[in-house]
């Protein structure tokens, strides 16, 4: 595919991860879409950019050979571009959420209500624009946000949001029921967008990771491993070997805590309080690990351009891997307590079923994806050190329900645990930071498989080291709107339970 | 059944005595009970808002709940309503298109209304800072009692914030 394009214009993109750009006009950019759809490659993500006076609108893909980036130039005054939504739906939020940012329109969609603008700004400004003068917020007109209305004998709504009922990010929610019976859920969210776009453009290259570590706080050590390697691209640079093997245990240190926290969290939802005061006792413990060795509970600010930015040394790292050792035994026993109890499975087998041909149709990716057939692992496909070298076991189911994104969790909490002891076991010695060479103009790009999904990085940085335009991808723009679909015809009782089993991001889609 | 009991008898009482076996948190564990029976009767009651942070901030708040920090054993619970709130616990800095709904639900809140900002972003927007989309720190929209710095803010931390928002309004 890479290769196919490689007559027209694509070019590589240097760094750690497979990539190519094509600067295509229109009817290419159509093409190249229209290519990557027909050879069931993936869109992963669509964002904008300003170009002197005129813009560019950007698409990302995940096909066989790696990412796949398109860009497409528009000018100012046609401020339009063939929309990719009728091939890839998940790009329906993403176009709008670039309108709102940039001011340029995709020209394919029926749904052209606001995403991110909830009136905090005008409809004629734009934030990512050069002319945007505004540096406080305006006032916010009443909500308007136009739902879609379900009409029938005893349909109504149930609006939920944006604070919900507990301990959670904010978003709205509204429900079209019969009854207990969900006939439509339509999500409206953007209640968290703080500007993180244009606050990129105030960081230099070298400190941006720490905005990156912050989009979603759960998955920062993904987000600052993809930031990282998308500015190690720019700088021309790559991380020392102890580095990379580094950055993977803090990952998989990540995948684990979050995965304890939401197996306790389904435990609890399904009536299981017991799940909940066990699996939040390990996570804790686990966090404190963490705390220890790298110095931050959740390793926040710990993967930084050129490596990592502190080495806790062997004699820490061989107790991180007996912990894990540990782990592995206090879980199989809750493992087995799980399986065994009726009631748990009972509300776990066909809550929330999204079949494999919906997730395949609608682009459902990471953890949720593969428990609805979706075998897409980077670690896996596209596998960079230390995963080329030690291998990862891809955990795919096919039921699609909240059974299989618990078996699926709990499968990759068992691969990590392993991935913690192997990476212990053969990590090379040496440096594991490299100083960073002089600011130079460029382009690069960061992709990792985060606990959720892939999380992507596309960064421009100047010649004076300063950050031009980043765009970070969550894998929540892809399932947000597969949660919609997956709550149909289940009863509004059964919400927590299936919304907790995708447990997606808010902060990171509102941006 | 008895898989889960012996987990639950071999697990035993994890929760510490002080949380993060921290001394100057020993001596304030005896006087959170304290403060909350003087101040509130019987115990505190939290509702949390989101207004805007990463969710790095909730996810110590989650921990908070665990079983090492026995937080019910304090006396402090969470509502899910801020009409049965004692205090209110904010994070993030406040995004514009939270700002409405963070003052709708202090309004809704009987008093006292003790409020506690969480993390950087709470205190003064943290690395998000003040934009067309940030108003900033939580006091930007509404009174707060207590701050507590942090990114994110450890659990005993919030805790000693809670403690500290009850005893200053002695």
């Amino acid at each position: 595919m890479r290769e196919l394009f490689a007559g027209r214009g694509a070019q590589p993109i240097a760094g750690a991860v497979p990539a190519a750009i094509l600067r295509a006009d229109e009817a290419l950019w159509v093409e190249a879409a229209r290519s990557v759809h027909d050879t069931a490659g993936r869109l992963v993500s669509v964002w904008g950019a300003r170009r002197g006076e005129d813009f560019a609108v950007l698409a990302a893909y995940e096909i066989v050979s790696g990412l796949f980036v398109v860009e497409l130039p528009v000018a100012a005054s046609h401020g339009r571009y063939a929309g990719l939504a009728g091939l890839f739906p998940a790009a329906n939020r993403m176009q709008r959420a670039l309108h709102d940012l940039l001011g340029v329109r995709a020209d394919d969609t029926q749904d052209a209500r606001p995403w991110l603008r909830h009136g905090g700004w005008r409809e004629d400004e734009f934030p990512l624009r050069a002319d945007f003068a505004r540096s406080a917020p305006g006032s916010v007109e009443p909500d308007r946000y136009a739902f879609v209305r379900v009409d029938g004998d005893g349909v109504h709504e149930i609006p939920v949001g944006p604070i919900h009922a507990g301990v959670i990010e904010p978003g709205h929610f509204r429900f079209s029921v019969v009854g207990e019976k969900v006939l439509r859920l339509e999500e409206h969210l953007g209640y968290t967008h703080k500007g993180i776009d244009k606050r990129f453009e105030s960081f230099a290259v070298a400190d941006g990771h720490r905005l990156a570590g912050r989009i979603s706080g759960d998955s920062t050590v993904a987000y600052a491993w993809a930031y990282s390697q998308a500015a190690e691209a720019t700088l021309g640079l790559a991380a020392p070997p102890r580095a990379a093997w580094l950055r993977a245990l803090l990952l998989e240190r990540e995948r684990i805590a979050n995965h304890l926290g939401d197996l306790g969290a389904l435990g609890n939802d399904g009536g299981f309080g017991f799940a909940l005061a066990q699996f939040m006792r390990l996570k804790e413990d686990w966090l404190r690990a963490t705390g220890d060795a790298f110095g931050h509970r959740y390793a926040m600010d710990a993967v930084v351009p050129g490596g990592v930015a502190s080495d806790p040394g062997d004699a820490k790292l061989a107790h991180l891997a007996h912990d894990a050792h540990v782990l592995a035994r206090e879980v199989r026993q809750l493992r087995r307590i799980f399986d065994e109890h009726s009631g748990l499975q009972d509300r776990f087998i066909t809550a929330g079923r999204v079949t494999p041909e919906l997730a395949r149709r609608l682009g459902l990716v990471g953890l949720a994806g593969r428990a609805s057939g979706q075998a897409f692992d980077l670690r896996v496909d596209h596998p960079i050190a230390p995963y080329d070298e030690i291998g990862v076991k891809k955990i795919v189911y096919v039921a699609g329900d909240v059974a299989a994104r618990v078996h699926g969790r709990f499968d990759e909490l068992f691969e990590s645990l392993r991935l913690c002891e192997a990476i212990v076991e053969r990590i090379p010695h040496g440096e594991s930071r490299a100083q960073l060479p002089s600011a130079r103009e460029g382009f690069g790009v960061g992709w990792i498989e985060g606990w959720r999904g892939p999380v992507m990085v596309a960064l421009e940085a100047g010649d004076d080291g300063r950050i031009r335009r980043c765009h970070a991808h969550d894998p929540s723009w892809h399932n947000w709107p597969v949660l919609e679909h997956a709550v149909m015809g289940n009863i509004v009782p059964d919400f927590p339970l299936i919304n907790k089993s995708f447990n997606l991001t808010y902060a990171g889609v509102d941006l | 059944m008895i898989p889960i009991l012996l987990k639950i008898a071999r697990s035993g009482i994890v929760s510490e005595p002080a949380p993060g076996q921290r001394d100057e948190w020993r001596a304030a564990e005896a006087r959170i009970q304290d403060e909350i029976l003087r101040m509130l009767g019987r115990a505190l009651v939290i509702r949390e808002v989101d207004a805007g942070s990463c969710n790095g901030c909730e996810l110590e708040i989650h921990a908070m709940s665990g079983p090492r920090y026995n937080l019910e054993g304090l006396g402090i619970r969470f509502a899910a309503s801020p009409r049965h709130a004692d205090l209110l616990l904010v994070t993030g800095p406040v995004a514009i298109n939270m700002r409405e709904p963070l003052r709708i639900a202090y309004e809704a809140m009987p008093g006292p209304k003790l409020v506690v900002a969480v993390g950087d972003c709470g205190c003064n927007g943290g690395i998000f800072g003040e934009s067309y989309a940030s108003v900033g720190g939580v006091e930007k929209v509404i009174p707060v009692d207590v701050a507590v710095p942090g990114c994110p803010p450890p659990p005993v931390a919030i805790l000693q914030g809670i403690l500290t928002a009850i005893s200053s309004r002695g």
